[in-house]
């Protein structure tokens, strides 16, 4: 099964470029549902010998990330009624040539960590980096809500990816809080896009700079 | 097992104190069920507390209670012992007469909106107070201390509709948060000296000497900005000003304890402290005594100047606590026993007193609507209860025979003239300022009394409110005189309280308590005995004016009527006029703010004076430091973009910035 490990990676790392490269809200919402249901696997193929909470783990991220989240956002995309990221801080090419030097040095930078022998010669970390890195890049470079949605459901894949190898230090009841806070944060973002495109007519976030006193 | 079953009557006490009002919560805004049933829980609960305290003083020394939790350190500890039982006795007395006045003072048909948050609050910052004091463990300590600070400002802002009240509430806020982080300070470098977050005696070996002055430091200034010692009262006048009358006897009478308590208990570790830190207590009560009163006799809110009056109290409290810390440096048990039983018994009266007072003047707000005293006179024509009332209390503080404040004062005043008679040395400067400032701090109480009971009770009406005042209802009529009757029977027969003061004593230094007998030191008996003879001769001398009076067939007029064809109220003392003497004496610390007007007409016409005596530290000092730092941090509104873009990009460089930091 490990051989199965690198491939699933590296797939996930080249959706990082899909969602870095596709201004089709659409696409990039499929990118990011694709993304979270390959890393959901994962638990199973690095520890095989799972026991049947982690295995409820799986399904629930899954489920979470790959159907609910997705469905939910499309939705808000059609009450929004968008289908583009129009006018983004940083152009597409730039943000993919970005993302490769990001993703680049998230390999370089993991070399250089003390890793412990087992996980020093897979890819997980430099993917955990690369993934971070394009989350962090689709937030503060889009201006559509929803796009810094997806921006942050990227991170939070990355973060995942870090959580699967801790997955036996780390107490079931820490993972299922996460989720629940993706799941609340993401539900709460929707509400918001719902305002913002009410209020304003359109869900580009530059108008709440009035707020901010 | 004794031992525990007075632990467990406080916990329950406790526990049906601080859910008092909860139930209440459910009840319809305009019924007085809610009240009712709040009060009867409250003084079901005090009851219950008592009950401990006295099983504890019956049958001796606690064991403390633990449970195991997943809180830090593992263990959850209660524990009574001497000194506790002293603080906690309080909280259960005030709390629930204060419970009782409640229904007369806010009552909950008059105050619909806020009546049932105010009795929420009101239990859950009593059995907070509790927790304090039985906290067997610096983390029970902690929690018990927050939530009683927080429950604290709930009842502050009471009224929260009015800017006042609003301002007041933020001062105290921050003031109880700094004092927060002190304690947390305290806590962790008690933990590293001692290995645990017990109450452990610390070796004087165990301890270096830097970690015991930081702990000392932080105690002093958590503690003290908890009790209003006299730089770091800023919070407290316009606090307790503001607050409603029961919670500002609570208040006064109660929370300051409990930075009082802190810090007994913190020093009560260390069996060989520094002198230094003695004469610095001792310094520090002294300042706060003489400068609280000189700012009290400046004031013309009534509650204000009570509020002033606890910052003299505690620092009288401090004095005694500073001589202890003295003795016990130094090995002398009389003046560690003097010194504590005095500090300790001042703890008392002062809640005992300070409530009355509040109560007092709780009861002319009621029917006047107002705290000016200006408006006031003559009330005690109209309230005479609440006159007599105000003036035990006013008795009681100013540290006269022959009521309980007079006891206090005298065994502290005992125990600094012990100091005298060792010769030069550190003790002996201390006590050389420390005994006058006493003696004037009494001075100025009398002075600052004589004004306020004579401005708002004596006289006659300056204003159609005080014509109008009725006398209160017995709901706040009979917690008033109970409290009376406590200050009575402690400046009728201390010898009553030597035995608790005993156990204190022994709780706080058990090195050398065991050969010190109060009654030994101080003559208790006699103080008994003249209390008597003066309240005969005063009963006498009052029987021989009235007879006096009504023998005579003088003509009456009214009060400061000095034989004018047409008098006026206006011609009467004011607050003002009455303390300018003093005020002037204080003028390079009160720095009173003046208006006037400056030419007098040469023919009578219009003139105007306005009298003002700002808080120094909190007007000139703090609030200023705070504007600046505002304008300081003002720079960094450039980092506020408003773009959520550039908000996660700053996370992001956080983020970097400590992969690359090593």
């Amino acid at each position: 099964m490990a051989q199965l490990l690198d491939p699933i990676l590296i797939m996930a790392l080249a959706l990082n470029f899909v969602a870095l490269g596709v201004s089709r809200i659409k696409g990039v919402v499929n990118a990011v549902a694709l993304q979270g249901i390959l890393l959901g696997f994962l638990p199973l193929l690095v520890h095989p010998e799972i026991h049947p909470r982690g295995i409820l783990l799986v399904v629930v991220t899954i489920a979470l990330k790959g159907y609910v989240i997705p469905w939910f956002l499309l939705h808000a995309m059609r009450e929004a009624n968008i289908q583009h990221e129009v006018n983004p801080v940083v152009g597409y090419m730039s943000s993919l040539f970005l993302g490769a030097v990001g993703t680049g040095l998230a390999i370089v930078y993991s070399s250089t960590l003390p890793l412990a022998s087992e996980h020093a010669e897979m890819l997980f970390v430099p993917a955990s980096l690369a993934t971070v890195w394009t989350g962090f890049l689709m937030l503060t470079t889009r201006r559509k809500a929803i796009m810094q949605v997806l921006g942050y459901l990227i991170l939070e894949n990355g973060l995942f990816l870090f959580g699967v190898l801790l997955l036996e230090a780390m107490p079931f009841l820490v993972e299922a809080g996460v989720l629940l806070d993706l799941f609340t944060a993401v539900f709460v973002m929707g509400i918001i896009i719902h305002h913002i495109s009410r209020e304003f007519a359109s869900i580009s976030t530059e108008h709440l700079s009035e707020l901010k006193e | 097992m004794g031992a525990i079953v007075s632990v467990i009557l406080v916990l329950l006490g406790i526990i049906v104190v601080g859910l008092s009002g909860l139930p209440g919560l459910l009840g319809a805004r305009t019924s007085m069920i809610g009240q009712r049933g709040a009060m009867a829980l409250g003084v079901v609960g005090s009851a219950l507390g008592l009950a401990g305290v006295g099983w504890f003083w019956a049958t001796g020394d606690g064991e403390p209670l633990s449970l195991p939790t997943s809180l830090p350190g593992g263990v959850v500890r209660v524990a009574i012992d001497g000194l506790s039982a002293i603080f906690v006795a309080p909280v259960f007395v005030i709390s629930a007469l204060g419970g009782v006045y409640g229904l007369g003072y806010w009552r909950q048909t008059e105050h619909p909106r806020d009546g049932r948050k105010l009795r929420f609050f009101y239990g859950l910052m009593s059995a907070a107070m509790g927790l304090v004091v039985i906290a067997g463990d610096g983390v029970v300590f902690l929690i018990g201390w927050e939530i009683m600070a927080l429950a604290a400002f709930f009842l502050v802002t009471t009224e929260d509709d009015q800017e006042e009240v609003r301002v007041a509430g933020w001062i105290y806020l921050a003031a109880a948060h700094v004092a927060t982080l002190c304690l947390f300070g305290v806590f962790a470098l008690l933990h590293s000296a001692g290995g645990t977050f017990a109450w452990v005696r610390l070796e004087p070996g165990g301890v270096t000497r830097p970690m015991a002055t930081a702990i000392f430091t932080l105690a002093l200034l958590g503690f003290g900005l908890k009790a209003g010692m006299m730089p770091l009262h800023i919070w407290l006048p316009s606090a307790h000003a503001i607050a409603p009358s029961h919670v500002s006897a609570m208040m006064s009478g109660v929370i300051l304890k409990m930075g009082i308590y802190g810090l007994v208990r913190v020093t009560s570790l260390f069996s060989n402290p520094p002198v230094a830190w003695g004469v610095v207590v001792l310094a520090l009560g002294a300042i706060s005594g003489v400068l609280g009163v000189a700012f009290a006799i400046g004031q013309h809110d009534l509650k204000r100047l009570l509020a002033y009056h606890s910052i003299e109290n505690i620092g009288i409290i401090l004095m005694g606590l500073g001589l202890a810390l003295i003795g016990r440096s130094l090995g002398r048990a009389d003046w560690v026993a003097l010194g504590l039983a005095g500090a300790l018994l001042h703890v008392w009266n002062h809640s005992l007193f300070k409530a009355l007072l509040f109560l007092s003047a709780g009861s002319v707000v009621h029917a006047t609507h107002t705290r000016e005293m200006d408006q006031l006179g003559g009330l005690s024509r109209t309230m005479p209860w609440t006159a007599l009332a105000f003036l035990t209390g006013a008795v009681a503080i100013c540290g006269l025979p022959p009521l309980n404040g007079f006891v206090s004062e005298f065994l502290i005043y005992v125990g600094l003239f012990g100091t005298l008679g060792t010769g030069a040395g550190p003790s002996f400067l201390g006590a050389s300022f420390a005994a006058p400032a006493l003696a004037l701090i009494g001075a100025l109480a009398a002075a600052c009394f004589a004004k306020a009971f004579g401005v708002v009770f004596l006289g006659t009406a300056r204003t159609r409110r005080a014509v109008h005042a009725d006398e209160s209802p017995a709901t706040m009529l009979v917690p008033m005189f109970a409290l009376v009757g406590c200050c009575a029977v402690i400046g009728l027969m201390p010898f009553l309280v030597a035995p608790t003061l005993e156990r204190g004593i022994a709780a706080w230094a058990p090195e050398l308590a065991t050969t010190t007998r109060l009654c030994a030191l101080a003559p208790l008996g006699w103080i008994s005995v003249m209390g008597l003879v003066l309240l005969g001769l005063l009963l006498l001398a009052s029987l021989a004016l009235g007879s006096l009076v009504k023998l005579g067939t003088a003509a009456t007029g009214p009060v400061w009527g000095c034989g004018y064809a047409a008098p006026t109220a206006r011609i009467q003392y004011t607050a003002s006029s009455f303390a300018a003497t003093l005020v002037g004496m204080f003028r390079w610390v009160l720095l009173p703010r003046v208006k006037r007007s400056r030419y007098l007409p040469l023919f009578p016409g219009r003139a105007a004076y306005h009298g003002h005596v700002p808080d120094v530290v909190l007007d000139d000092v703090v609030l200023p430091a705070f504007r600046l730092g505002g304008w300081i941090f003002s720079w960094f509104r450039v980092f506020q973009r408003g773009s959520i873009q550039m908000y996660v990009f700053y996370i992001f460089l956080a983020l970097v910035l400590l992969l690359l930091w090593r």
